[in-house]
């Protein structure tokens, strides 16, 4: 039954093979997928007609390799700002929400709590249209009463930003808050009893002691900003994300680009996701 | 208690975001669901309830996420039963990562390698061409069952990961027990184990039932003609016929559906949401 108990061998076999087969059914469709983004073919599928790295370098006219590929690139550079954007304002209202839920008591805390968890429990559709009506009904609203003409409240590159902030910020927030509960207060007291500010206590105690989960907290902020699709659909505007450039792209007919694309994609996330768990492990050690 | 200012400045920009960005425009889509061109009226809920196009999908959707997380249940407790109880403890953190990595990856990457697998030119048809064991290509992409499979791919970490923490808390010598006095191994899982278990299941069961049914991408690349989501009925009234009234009326119905769901959930299980979160 378990590790320390007598067991059959055909049961300890039937196990591995269902694990064996699982381990398939997950990597499967990855290793796939990177290994004909380096087949001598037009189309992403077999049979193998050689080796090649024209999806990556080739300059055309019949093969463009992504690093040609302007639009790629571009749609690319777009989500790599986005991401940008986003994990840095999330990190810093999500610190402030860890101080505000863990450090303070106030009037209608467990109200604003229950707010902030809100997100988990919004649909990424739901969150981008609520998100598109509510800046739309904003836009019309300035515009009648002012006057005023503001580009962030058309689906724009500001907008996608706002969405995505909009939800990563409770990630970010229950990481931090988790990390601070740990928090031996009496370093705090220690240092306010010898004279300093509640200001340079933070800045120079808590925060030290917080880095390794904001930092965290913001590369999984970068990934999740990066990758985002359903709340992002709704809210781009001229500028369109990776994932959606990617998603019109495979709706419309794939060439193995999409594969030379979706390798760059698969390892760079592995690299950023496998250092993220070492420095977890490192500080749990 | 005389507030101190650095609380006003850790209030401020919480405050605005969940203000501004979450509870005005839901109102937002409240409102506007319930308008018609410049009048208030409850049209658009009656469109939903009269044509059948929209309710049965709606139906639909929500039936194929029940069954979509009752088999994504079904297939991650041998796995985390696996993890936790049978494994080396030396080989189960090197199973944990590899179990997670693929889930960083885009969705969109994940469903796409599934096209080239499945589809009527995919990998797994010219294997079987090779092998002689059809005739002829099938097309094994654009049905419910592929589709169903694809959800159960995408979401299958939110129910691994809880199952995997709640089965490393329970104690070894429970099973020993229940073993050393003569019970069989489906009296062990059905008394000890899935009781056990029971919250982590909950928290499992929320946030996939919650991801399938606002997912866009898997249904409408491997679902077929006839699978329509509700989420593209949703994405069809805003881009396509720009009738955003109609689109806040349904985009509503979904959010209700699914706290609804969460609700019962937690309510059922005696859980609050402070809890599954973390």
């Amino acid at each position: 039954m378990i590790r320390s108990l007598p067991r059959s061998s055909a049961y300890d076999r039937a196990f591995v093979v269902f694990i064996l087969l699982y381990f398939v059914f997950l990597f499967a469709p990855l290793l796939v997928t990177c290994v004909l983004a380096f087949n001598n073919s037009d189309f992403p599928s077999l049979p193998w007609r050689g080796f090649t790295l024209d999806w990556f370098f080739s300059d055309g006219p019949k093969r463009v390799g992504i690093f040609e590929d302007a639009d790629n690139l571009r749609a690319i550079w777009v989500s790599f700002k986005t991401a940008l954007w986003v994990s840095a304002s999330c990190v810093v209202v999500g610190v402030c929400a860890a101080f505000l839920f863990e450090q303070e008591n106030f009037k209608g805390k467990n109200f604003l709590y229950f707010l902030m968890l809100a997100p988990l429990v919004i649909p990424g559709v739901i969150l981008g249209i609520s998100i598109l009506l509510g800046a739309t009904t904003a836009g019309i609203y300035f515009e009648d009463h002012w006057n005023l003409d503001i580009e962030l409240f058309r689906p724009s590159f500001w907008l996608v930003v706002v969405g995505q902030f909009s939800f990563i910020t409770t990630f970010v927030t229950l990481v931090v808050s988790a990390k601070l509960r740990k928090f031996d207060h009496s370093l705090e007291e220690a240092a306010l009893n010898l004279g300093a500010t509640r200001l340079e206590v933070i800045w120079h105690i808590t925060l030290r002691y917080l880095r390794s989960s904001i930092i965290g907290a913001g590369a999984v902020a970068f990934l999740m900003s990066f990758e985002n699709f359903n709340t992002t659909l709704f809210l781009v505007g001229s500028q369109s994300t990776l994932p959606i450039n990617l998603y019109l792209q495979v709706r419309d007919g794939s060439t193995p680009v999409i594969n030379a694309i979706s390798l760059l994609l698969i390892v760079g996330t592995s690299v950023l996701a496998l250092t993220n768990l070492y420095f977890d492990r490192k500080e749990a050690s | 208690m005389k507030r101190s200012g650095l609380f006003w400045i850790f209030l401020a920009p919480v405050l605005i975001w969940l203000f501004l960005l979450i509870v005005l425009p839901h109102l937002d889509l409240l409102i506007l669901s319930f308008r018609v061109g410049k009048s208030w009226s409850l049209g658009n809920y009656a469109t939903f309830f009269t044509e059948p196009i929209y309710w049965l999908t709606f139906v639909r959707t929500a039936l194929y996420s029940v069954i979509t997380t009752l088999l994504t249940l079904v297939v991650s407790l041998p796995v985390a039963f696996y993890i936790t109880k049978l494994s080396r403890p030396g080989v189960r953190g090197f199973l944990m990562v590899l179990l997670l990595l693929p889930f960083w990856v885009s969705e969109l990457v994940r469903v796409y390698g599934w096209m080239i697998l499945l589809r009527e030119s995919g990998v797994i048809n010219y294997f079987l061409l090779q092998l002689g064991l059809v005739e002829r290509p099938i097309e094994m992409l654009y049905n419910d069952a592929t589709m169903i499979m694809g959800l159960v791919y995408t979401s299958m970490l939110f129910m691994v990961v809880p199952l995997v923490s709640v089965m490393e808390s329970l104690d070894d010598s429970l099973v020993e027990a229940a073993y050393d006095l003569g019970a069989s191994k489906i009296c062990i899982w059905r008394t000890i184990i899935i009781p056990h278990c029971k919250p982590g299941i909950t928290s499992g069961s929320i946030v996939v039932f919650m991801l399938v049914l606002g997912n866009y991408l898997t249904p409408n690349l491997m679902g077929g003609k006839n699978s329509l989501w509700f989420t593209e009925q949703i994405y069809n009234q805003f881009i396509a016929s720009f009738n955003w009234n109609q689109g806040a009326a349904f985009g509503f119905l979904l959010l209700a559906l699914s706290s609804g769901i969460i609700w019962v959930g937690l309510r059922l299980s005696g859980q609050r949401l402070g809890e599954v979160a973390s």
